[in-house]
């Protein structure tokens, strides 16, 4: 059986188990805790979509919630709309507010994100409390109990949460198994590496959130009908909402649909049990079983239960791998005879960028033809990373144009100039740490092929660079040499037409710098135009058709590998004057 | 004239109810600015200084005193918690996700002390009567309610005493090199974890007392931290996050605001006016009145 067909069939044997349990459950009560166990599983899994697969922790996702439970309620109030259209309304208003809330709070990075999305629960509160909604009670319907939601028979509560949970976990999987799921994992892991590989970071979050938001509503509304039968803000949109809804799927684990479901189905029978036992001595026992559990899970599994199995399991399979795998020998060398001079493909002009108190670059301009490779050096400070980072997006000069492929590009987005043609490698490898190999190739894959090319595309860039044992690794497990190799397939598996290569020869070994280079020239052999920074003169020289020195962000030469190591300018720069004398002097 | 007057009655009370809120913010600042850690469980040591000085008034120790009494076991306490469970998930790992994990520890201990204080202090709202609670002191035409003035006098001396502390002697230097630089601060012998139980001990403590002077004019409940968390969040994000006198300034403006907000909107509104600057710092300058600009890339 393929994996893919496994996960259906774990979802399909889930939601079987929770037929069967409500059928054999015969109290009341504990039709009550069934239908708790699966609704609040099914927030989490809501909250996991953004929080957990794209990694941008909400503490306001109660607001969805709330939007469910009060626009059904009053609709039935204010115009007797059954609730089961009710719902539908309810997720598009929570769609609407998640597109409102989403639009300027993604724009926010960080510790900014999670204390924005505080506020907004809270002005949901104030103002309900405002328009006099303190409290709204469900209408008593004797003659169409069903049509309006309010069964007697506490079993179709169980089902009616169980069809939420499996909906829920039908998208969750969906999203789990589709290009924006990998995109999500490769933004969460590296905002900035998944941008550069093509990924909308800000579309794929948005998203998210309007996925993760539509469940959430549905959720508050049955909620209502099957436990509260009264709205209150506090009810519904305050802290113990998004309490319940963190200590599901943060002690189950978060970024996978098992997380929630694990989560609920053991912290809602533990909390029900002591509120029934214990809750009239004790009031606020839940809430301190809550805070308890958050405190435990973060100190000793801040990962959840069952990452912290996967990942025992996986590193373990991880270390047998590596025993075996044999070292990676550099690639017959597939040399050009000379550089073709090919047309301009990349044109930088007058770019300047300045930090505060500091001109990165200024005024800098150089041409890179198709097909050839690039060098560009200088010392240390010099300005190169900077450079790179305004070719590729991340920077937006002050002054001066990028044009690439004879369109100008500057003030593009790095995803925008991947989908162009234009990728890029990091000074230091900016890894997806959580994702395979392979998975880390396939993001890359992903600008140009589906999901089902993309696995072939990853595994052809893997093939390319010699690392296609090393596919079902993580990264953690790879030497500094394979790190920049995979960093190197990902980059190729965009398909670009250039490649910015920032110091791949930085702190490998001899033979690391030979396979590098070797992989370096295939690359050009295969037809893709190569600009290399580098701050040491040796290895360029090896593989570069031409040079561009940068030194204090000004352009200090350009031209053929000889003529430029022969400028006497750049000689002071990287050796200082005294150099310069000797360097007159005739050699031999 | 009379509405010139009105104007500044109600700037006056806001300055008043402002100045508590700038020393329990600068807690809050204090605590991230050096440890970069969220303290969500702030408003619940506030709190729990509320009931502290509740229970020093029935011994007869009046609140203005009591308060400054909650610093010491509140510095403990502090430490205490810090030692036992921020310093276990801090160090080491992806910033971003230790930043997540000590935010949910400080939920969940958040949660433990609100409904723990419910159970045992039960939710019945007290008070300490005071004989300065309901006198004013005239100047001119404004109105200055006697236990505001008296709270935000001290309030205004704790937190001079912090910024002495913090400039003038040797502990608040190695308390700011271990903020600017933990691992530089570490090369000089300064031991970095002992640097956070003092931020975090002091942090407490003035949360404690801001929370002692409330006291003197607000009802004391368990349920009380929800409304002041999320003031101080603001606050602290108002005058970018970490920084002390941003957060002092921070905290007067949120008792502007929320007085002024009166002016416009009707009383159950009176906390949107702070959530709207709250919203629109964070989209125009989210690094708040005086704080650094986050680098880039």
């Amino acid at each position: 059986m393929t994996p893919r067909a496994r996960g259906w069939l774990a979802i399909a044997a889930i939601v079987v188990a929770g037929l069967v349990l409500s059928f054999v459950v015969q109290e009341r009560y504990h039709h009550r805790v069934l239908t708790l166990v699966f609704l609040w599983a099914a927030m989490g899994l809501a909250w996991n979509i953004i929080s957990g697969y794209a990694g941008q922790i909400s503490f306001g996702h109660q607001v969805f919630f709330g939007i469910g439970a009060y626009v059904t309620v009053l609709l039935v109030v204010k115009t007797g709309l059954t609730p089961w259209i009710g719902m539908a309304v309810a997720v598009g208003v929570a769609i609407l507010a998640a597109v409102l809330i989403g639009l300027p709070t993604f724009r926010l990075a960080g510790i900014y994100f999670g204390l924005a999305t505080l506020a907004y629960p809270l002005i949901f509160r104030i103002v309900m409390d405002w328009l006099g909604y303190q409290e709204v009670a469900i209408p008593m319907k004797r003659d169409h109990p069903g049509w309006f939601m309010q069964f007697t028979e506490p079993r179709s509560f169980d089902l009616l949460a169980l069809g939420v949970l499996a909906a829920t976990l039908v998208l969750s999987r969906v999203i789990e198994t589709s290009r924006l799921g990998y995109r999500l994992r490769a933004v969460k892991e590296n905002e900035q590496a998944a941008e550069a590989m093509g990924v909308d970071a800000f579309r794929a979050k948005m998203t998210a959130y309007v996925l993760s938001a539509a469940p959430a509503a549905v959720v508050g509304a049955v909620y209502i009908h099957a436990i509260l039968f009264i709205v209150t803000p506090e009810a519904v949109f305050g802290l113990l909402v998004i309490s319940q809804t963190l200590v599901v799927s943060l002690v189950g684990g978060i970024g996978t649909l098992w997380g929630p479901l694990i989560g609920a189905a053991v912290m809602v029978p533990v909390s029900e049990v002591l509120d029934t036992t214990v809750g009239d001595r004790l009031p606020g026992i839940q809430g301190v079983v809550y805070g308890a559990a958050l405190m435990l899970i973060m100190l000793y599994a801040p990962e959840g239960l069952f990452w912290r199995i996967q990942q025992t399991i996986r590193s373990r399979a991880g270390r047998r791998a590596a025993a075996v795998r044999p070292a990676i020998t550099a690639p017959a060398d597939e040399l050009m005879a000379s550089a073709p001079a090919g047309n301009v493909l990349l044109e930088v002009r007058d770019v300047s960028k300045a930090f505060i108190g500091l001109q990165a670059l200024s005024e800098v301009s150089f041409d890179v033809h198709e097909r050839e490779i690039l060098g560009v050096i200088g010392p240390n400070g010099a300005g190169k990373t900077t450079l790179f980072n305004v070719l590729n997006g991340f920077l937006v000069p002050e002054r001066g144009a990028v044009r690439f492929c004879g369109e100008t590009v500057t003030g593009l987005r790095p995803n925008v100039l991947c989908q162009r043609g234009l990728g890029r490698t990091f000074q230091v490898p900016r890894t997806f740490p959580r994702l395979t190999v392979l998975e880390n190739v396939m993001v890359g894959a992903l600008v140009r092929a589906g999901l089902a090319d993309a696995r072939g595309v990853a595994r052809d860039a893997l093939t390319r660079v010699g690392m296609l044992d090393r596919a079902d690794g993580l990264p953690g497990g790879l030497t500094t040499l394979e790190l920049r190799l995979m960093e190197l397939a990902r980059c190729l598996a965009t398909s670009p037409k250039l490649v910015l290569l920032d110091e791949p020869l930085a702190g490998l070994s001899t033979d690391g710098v030979d396979v590098m280079i070797a992989m370096i020239r295939r690359v050009r052999a295969g037809g893709i135009t190569v600009v290399i920074i580098e701050h040491t003169m040796q290895a360029l020289l090896r593989l570069a058709d031409r040079l561009v020195v940068l030194d204090q962000g000004r352009r200090l030469a350009e031209g053929a590998p000889n003529d430029v190591t022969r400028n006497p300018a750049v000689i002071e720069a990287y050796l200082g004057k005294r150099w310069l004398a000797r360097a007159g002097a005739p050699t031999c | 004239m009379a509405q010139v007057a009105e104007l500044l009655q109600y700037v006056a009370t806001g300055l008043l109810v402002g100045g508590v809120y700038a020393l329990m913010s600068i807690g809050l600042a204090l605590i991230f600015g050096v440890m970069r850690v969220v303290n969500f469980a702030q408003g619940d040591f506030m709190m729990l200084g509320m009931y502290l000085t509740y229970f020093y008034a029935l011994s007869g120790i009046d609140p203005l005193l009591g308060a400054v009494l909650t610093i010491p076991p509140f510095f403990v306490l502090g430490w205490v918690v810090h030692r036992g469970l921020l310093a276990r998930v801090t160090g080491g790992g992806d910033p971003q996700r230790q930043m997540d994990a000590q935010l949910i520890l400080t939920l969940g201990l958040s949660l433990v002390i609100t409904n723990a204080a419910t159970m045992i202090l039960t939710p019945t709202p007290r008070g300490i009567r005071t004989a300065y609670a309901t006198q004013a002191f005239a100047a001119g035409p404004i109105l200055l309610n006697q236990a505001r003035s008296y709270a935000f006098v001290m309030a205004l001396i704790l937190a001079a005493a912090v910024y002495v502390f913090l400039t003038r002697t040797d502990a608040g230097r190695a308390l700011r090199a271990a903020a600017d630089d933990p691992e530089a601060a570490s090369y000089q012998g300064i031991d970095v974890r002992a640097m956070h139980g003092l931020a975090f001990g002091t942090g407490i403590a003035l949360v404690a007392a801001a929370g002692g002077l409330l006291a003197t004019y607000y009802p004391i409940e368990p349920s009380v931290a929800g409304n002041f968390i999320v003031l101080m969040f603001v606050a602290v994000v108002l005058g970018g996050l970490g920084s002390i006198p941003g957060a002092f300034v921070g905290g007067l403006v949120i008792g502007l605001v929320q007085s002024l907000t009166l002016l416009v909107l009707p009383f159950q509104l009176q906390n949107t006016g702070v959530f709207i600057v709250f919203l629109l710092v964070l989209y125009l300058r989210p690094q708040g009145l005086f704080g650094r600009r986050a680098r880039a890339v």
